[in-house]
């Protein structure tokens, strides 16, 4: 099942006009706020009827503003998750899972709740009702509601964002395991990039309403381009490596092209494959190779570029045997360290936060 | 004590009163929720045409409302005429007319309640109710109507109370011919312009008071409750 896309649509000054396919997995669309992300989704749903457009998945046509078609809110059968969970408040969480099965096209079986309620941890909030659960609970409840009402396809709309870090380090591994085992197209929608780097198979980059970049999560999240159009304090690099064997507690990994990478609390994952995010933010820049220094990995790297970022800040473009790294230093210390491009250094970094 | 037993007509007319509430409310019931949907959701011409329509009653003279009743669905009015002709359903003189002035002048504060907690409802819950599945019909019957419930409960048990107490617009319209359309306020009224009545007219005063307040008091409880179900969600 592969989800075709293709809006465009006026908001006030700002045009929208993206046309994208997301294939069965995980497909992020990532802007900043204001860049028409949530617009999209809803054009998608059936929730915002867009100037002209076009939605399909495989060969069912549900919008075609050529042909002045438009199937129902109801009929689209996309499970959608909002920002806020949006339980109804005078059911049980039973109730609220079932409820979309109530409306399933005869013919289509509904999926027994066991396998959801599992995955997303609610097994035993099943008869309460959503006041008194957590955010993170009623979001939990929400994302099992939109998968069991076998839809075709997941629009997911900051799912996350609503929550504090604490909840969102909590629901975070429960999303991760239901995207790996469902085989709908997924369309989250994020503006924080450590989610996508943990989620996301695909990445579509809307910037004001226009497409700026697309192509699998690998590609898009290791380059440092991306930089530019993140906030302060969320540029970095998804790194992709495999499980070389543990320590001391240090597992560590090593990247296709020969770069490794210490680090703790780290277990042998089932198929050897990890996915890494470095933080601009904690990689730091040495001149020599320290010494005395408690960070556990420090790589000698080459300085391919300097970008100005914001407030003060320079991003520094490392490449460390072959795999790209994003610093992000004040330009004060860019300035004193004499840092040019083409100038050897060595890559300090604070903490690898591991994504998967 | 025979001075608090009541007489067979005085348990006529509180029996015949409850039937003529009773039914003025839930016939009227499901026409208020559809006013109020559209007053409340519907953006259509003639909006403020129908609130004020429908809020009339409250605001005009209740023999007003009697005599224009009277001349509209009076045997000879053209409402009227045509029920008779068509349907066979006389309201002229009958307890049905009876019923049809509580039910006219209890509207608007159904309308009114039940309105306030349509526009209490998130409608962010019926999308996401749509996008599970669920039609326009079905969005209203699984998550609006539960939702507004408690404002439609009250809203009828204001209804109920207003009929209850309905005077004036029912004795301009039907008059009070005891055992058909003599409710509970015709016979207090009737009771006071009699010599010695008196006791009688406190007797069915208090009777009054006491179904009022009951109203009252379940009605207030109700939209208590409307109050929390919505910060709950």
């Amino acid at each position: 099942m592969t989800l075709s896309i293709a809006i465009r649509h006026r908001l006030g000054t700002l045009t929208l006009d993206a046309g994208f396919t997301v294939p069965p997995g995980v497909t992020a669309l990532f802007g900043r706020s204001g860049s028409g992300k949530t617009s999209l989704i809803n054009a998608v749903a059936g929730l915002l009827a867009p100037d002209a457009g076009r939605v399909s998945i495989d060969d069912t046509v549900l919008l075609d503003t050529e042909r002045r078609l438009s199937t129902p809110i109801h009929r689209r059968r996309f499970g959608y998750v909002f920002q806020e969970p949006r339980l109804f408040p005078h059911m049980t969480v039973r109730q609220n899972l079932a409820y979309g099965q109530r409306f399933l096209p005869r013919g289509i079986v509904p999926d027994a709740p066991g396998p959801v309620v599992d995955l997303l941890g609610i097994t035993h909030l099943l008869d309460r009702r959503p006041a008194t659960l957590s955010g993170g609970e009623r979001q939990r409840v929400a994302i099992g509601r939109a998968l069991l009402s076998a839809p075709r396809a997941l629009l997911m709309d900051e799912p996350l964002s609503a929550l504090d870090e604490e909840r969102k380090a909590d629901i975070l591994p429960y999303l991760e395991r239901l995207c790996r085992q469902t085989r709908i197209p997924i369309l989250y929608v994020s503006h924080a990039l450590q989610e996508i780097a943990l989620l996301a198979d695909r990445v579509v980059v809307l910037e004001a309403g226009h497409m700026v970049a697309e192509g699998p999560a690998s590609t898009i999240l290791s380059t440092a381009t991306l930089a530019d159009r993140l906030g302060r304090n969320e540029a970095g690099v998804r790194i992709e490596a495999r499980f070389a064997g543990e320590a001391d507690g240090l597992a560590t990994v090593r990247t296709d092209s020969g770069l490794t990478l210490r680090i703790p609390g780290l277990s042998a994952p089932p198929d050897g494959s990890v996915r890494l995010f470095v933080p601009a933010r904690d990689v730091m820049i040495a001149l020599d190779h320290p010494h005395g220094l408690s960070a556990l990995n420090i790589l000698p790297a080459t300085l391919v570029k300097i970008t100005p970022a914001e407030d003060g800040t320079v991003d520094l473009t490392l490449d460390c045997a072959g795999t790209q790294l994003l610093s992000r230093i004040t330009t004060h210390s860019a300035r004193s360290l004499g840092l040019a491009p083409g100038r050897p250094v060595h890559a300090v970094i604070k903490s690898v936060a591991l994504t998967r | 004590m025979d001075g608090w037993m009541l007489s067979g007509a005085e348990t006529t007319a509180i029996l015949l009163t409850i039937r003529i509430a009773t039914v003025a409310t839930l016939v009227s019931l499901p026409f208020a929720i559809l006013v109020a949907l559209a007053l409340a959701r519907g953006r259509f011409p003639g909006r403020s045409l129908l609130n004020g329509l429908v809020h009339l009653p409250l605001i005009l003279p209740p023999v007003v409302t009697g005599f224009l009743l009277l001349i509209t669905f009076g045997r000879k009015g053209p409402v009227g005429a045509f029920l008779e002709a068509h349907l066979g359903l006389v309201f002229s003189f009958r307890w049905t007319g009876a019923a049809l002035a509580a039910a006219i002048m209890g509207f608007p504060l159904m309308v009114r309640s039940i309105r306030l907690s349509i526009e209490m409802v998130d409608r962010r819950l019926e999308q996401a109710a749509a996008t599970l599945g669920a039609g326009r019909v079905q969005v209203f019957a699984t998550v609006t109507l539960p939702l507004i419930l408690p404002g439609v409960i009250a809203g009828a048990i204001l209804g109920f109370a207003k009929a209850m107490g309905e005077f004036g617009a029912t004795i301009t319209f039907v008059s009070a011919i005891p055992g058909e359309t003599q409710t509970l306020s015709a016979a207090i009224y009737a009771f006071t312009q009699v010599p010695g009545g008196d006791a009688n007219a406190l007797r069915l005063t208090l009777i009054s008071v006491a179904i009022s307040m009951a109203a009252l008091v379940a009605s207030e409880m109700l939209a208590g409750r409307v109050a929390r179900r919505s910060a709950a969600a």
